[in-house]
């Protein structure tokens, strides 16, 4: 059985402009210590989708359907007092901007230990012990003294690693990151990255990784979702999805990724803007921006289909095999001539 | 933090300083003769204008006369001598006496404040109560029955003057229903025996209980929507989200992480109101004939009897600075990013 089995999520919110569908039927799942990397752009539901799973939407003018499997049970359904205890214990969260994540008022040393006492009947003494290990585990110099420290005390790196440090302080199952590494300079972000992977090893978590950037999906995914307007358009494996990427929104992701080799003036950037998700427009949500776009596109929805070549591979896309096949060779062979 | 607080007095003394002193030149510039009050006004005679004038130093520049009064207020007198000279020695503080009548002012303000006093932290006991639960609550549940009613209370309270409001309490809760009494004070500590006046904790109490809910109003309007507001806001923090991303349970969330932070503005609005109305609640001690400070402007203002308006605006001036002394040193605590600068 899969940790966490996502069947077929929808999470609307009422505004005053009317209902907007930020998940739209969004499946997948995430099996014991593997990555799971969520692409998209902003906007995408990329995040909303983790938030609904986590229980954390604002109760209010928010409307979900669709399961969320952990481990059986489905966390849609669950008792706000189910869905607490396994908050924090079996799968945690880890926020974008560790600036404005952590409580001003209370000491780091406070709000770790809090997370474990909120999970552990154990005293102070004892959480404190477990939040200092977690501390040097992540990498703080001078734990000892830095346990005592406000957030304010700590650069935006620090911070983050705080964040990690709660997050894993009670040995979760699961870790979601939202865009770990997105408010953070580029040095800092290499070492997140590599410390939440070293630490996935030493713990043996799962994550889900949500990022908008597919060189932090390369680098850390073992599976990834490729996110368009609240759905899904494409979900692989890593390797297959940089090898066989199988949809026009995948391909102008990849094709925007910066390269060291080469003297490009300008990046390659996918034309438009994502869609109103008050509005979608009809057919494929990505058509209006598709380079490749049909008569078909703009009236039916493509399904999300398995491709011919691996049953495992997702894809929503009506362009014919065959064009897809040739695009994506042309995608990659300009990559690799680049690469030399 | 001793640097600070250094830095702080010296602040709060040069204030002082400048107000009592703008204080002091108005009064000093009013068509108003303090020896005429004390010769028996229109009837004075030529005689005593001058002996009076000479005794107040009423003829001298208004600097010396500012700072003799300065002068006054200090333990140490050096300054106070026929000829003028600088001959330090110890003496008993004082405000001064009364033009009018020689009475001594520091007994008025003795008297008066202990008043106030009741009144207006009573009264900030009683809003802070209003405020809090009926603001987190609105806060809570945006847009409920409740916090629609208590926005409609809001715009009474700010809107209704406290003398009207104490009127109407009166008339209902004193004269129609006689639940309350509707005017005079009651000594916490127990009337003077043979008075015949009520005393006592509980007098006292019961005395009050309309002064403060009358008091209390406006306050607790303006402090039900700003609670209101802070929390709201700082439940969308992502601190919040993260505490419940760890499995806090709502309760703790509002206690730990939301108030902690939402009530950080309130407490320097809560020294700052306080203060000001130690000053003197004019108004509600008019309407229920409190012998406080504010009626004891009032009296003071009819009767052109400028040195005991002086007294107040000295008292209200230093219970001011004090309390917003008490309220950055408060803020320092409660707020960690406060304390390092």
């Amino acid at each position: 059985m899969a940790l966490l089995e996502v069947k077929d999520l929808r999470t609307s919110f009422r505004t005053e402009d009317g209902i907007v569908k930020a998940v739209d039927g969004v499946s997948f799942s995430v099996e014991k210590g593997q990555t799971l990397g969520i692409v998209g752009e902003s906007g995408s539901g990329k995040s909303v989708t983790c938030l609904t799973i986590m229980g954390l939407n604002a109760r209010k003018n928010t409307i979900s359907s669709g399961e969320a499997l952990w481990k059986g049970k489905d966390l849609l359904t669950a008792k706000p007092s189910e869905l607490r205890q396994i908050r924090g214990d079996d799968m945690s969260m880890i926020f974008q901007d560790p600036m404005t994540s952590l409580n001003p008022v209370h000491t780091i040393g406070k709000q770790l230990v809090e997370a474990v006492q909120l999970h552990r009947d154990v005293t102070t003494r004892v959480a404190r012990a477990r939040a200092l290990e977690l501390l040097k585990a992540v990498g703080i110099p001078k734990a000892e003294t830095r346990i005592d420290d406000y957030p304010h005390q700590f650069s935006g790196g620090m911070r983050q690693r705080v964040m990690i440090a709660m997050a894993l302080i009670n040995d979760p199952d699961l870790l979601i990151a939202d865009e770990p590494t997105t408010a953070l300079d580029v040095t800092t972000q290499a070492q997140i990255l590599n410390l939440m992977k070293r630490l996935q090893e030493d713990f043996g978590s799962a994550i889900i990784m949500i990022t908008h950037d597919l060189g932090v999906v390369a680098e850390t995914a073992d599976d990834v979702v490729v996110m368009y307007a609240a759905k899904v358009v494409e979900h692989a494996d890593v390797s297959d999805l940089f090898n066989r990427p199988q949809h026009p929104y995948t391909w102008g992701l990849m094709g925007s990724l910066p390269r060291l080799e080469t003297d490009t003036e300008r990046l390659v950037q996918i034309p438009g803007q994502p869609p109103s998700l008050l509005r979608p427009p009809n057919g494929c949500r990505f058509h209006p921006r598709c380079p490749y776009v049909m008569g078909v596109c703009r009236t039916t929805e493509p399904p999300l289909e398995p491709t011919e070549h691996d049953p495992e591979h997702l894809q929503a896309c009506h362009l014919d095999q065959e064009t897809k096949n040739r695009e994506a060779a042309k995608l990659l062979e300009s990559t690799m001539a680049e690469a030399g | 933090m001793f640097r600070y607080l250094v830095r702080r007095m010296l602040w709060a003394i040069f204030l002082f300083l400048v107000i009592t002193f703008v204080t002091f030149v108005i009064f000093f510039m009013a068509p108003n003769d303090p020896a005429r009050a004390q010769c028996g006004g229109e009837q004075a005679r030529r005689a005593c204008l001058v002996l009076v004038t000479e005794k107040l130093g009423l003829d001298k520049p208004v600097t010396t006369q500012y700072a003799l009064f300065i002068n006054k207020l200090l333990p140490i007198s050096w300054y106070y001598d026929e000829a003028w000279h600088a001959t330090p020695q110890l003496q008993q503080p004082t405000l001064g006496k009364q033009y009018a009548t020689g009475a001594s002012l520091d007994d008025t303000i003795k008297q008066a404040a202990p008043v106030t006093a009741s009144l207006v932290l009573g009264g900030a006991v009683l809003w802070m109560i209003i405020g809090l639960s009926v603001g987190i609550f609105s806060a809570l549940r945006p847009r409920s029955l409740i916090d629609r009613a208590a926005m409609v209370f809001v715009l009474i309270g700010v809107s209704a003057h406290p003398v009207w409001i104490g009127l109407i309490f009166s008339y209902f809760f004193g004269v129609k229903w006689h639940i309350t009494p509707i005017a005079n004070y009651a000594n916490f500590f127990g009337a003077p025996p043979d008075s015949g006046l009520p005393g006592g904790p509980a007098q006292w109490a019961y005395h009050m209980i309309l002064p403060w809910m009358t008091f209390a109003i406006l306050f607790a309007a303006l402090y039900v929507r700003m609670i209101r507001a802070n929390v709201m806001e700082t439940l969308n923090e992502d601190y919040v989200r993260t505490a419940r991303a760890k499995g806090a349970p709502e309760r703790r969330v509002l206690f730990s992480h939301v108030l902690r932070n939402a009530l950080l503005p309130v407490v320097t609005m809560l020294g700052m109101d306080i203060a000001v109305g130690l000053g003197g609640a004019i108004f509600t001690e008019g309407v229920y004939q409190l012998p406080g400070l504010g009626r004891t402007i009032i009296v003071s203002l009819q009767a052109e009897d400028l040195a005991t308006i002086q007294a107040v605006v000295v008292f209200a001036t230093v219970s001011i600075l004090i309390f917003n002394l008490i309220v950055d040193l408060l803020y320092a605590w409660v707020d960690p990013r406060i304390r390092l600068s």
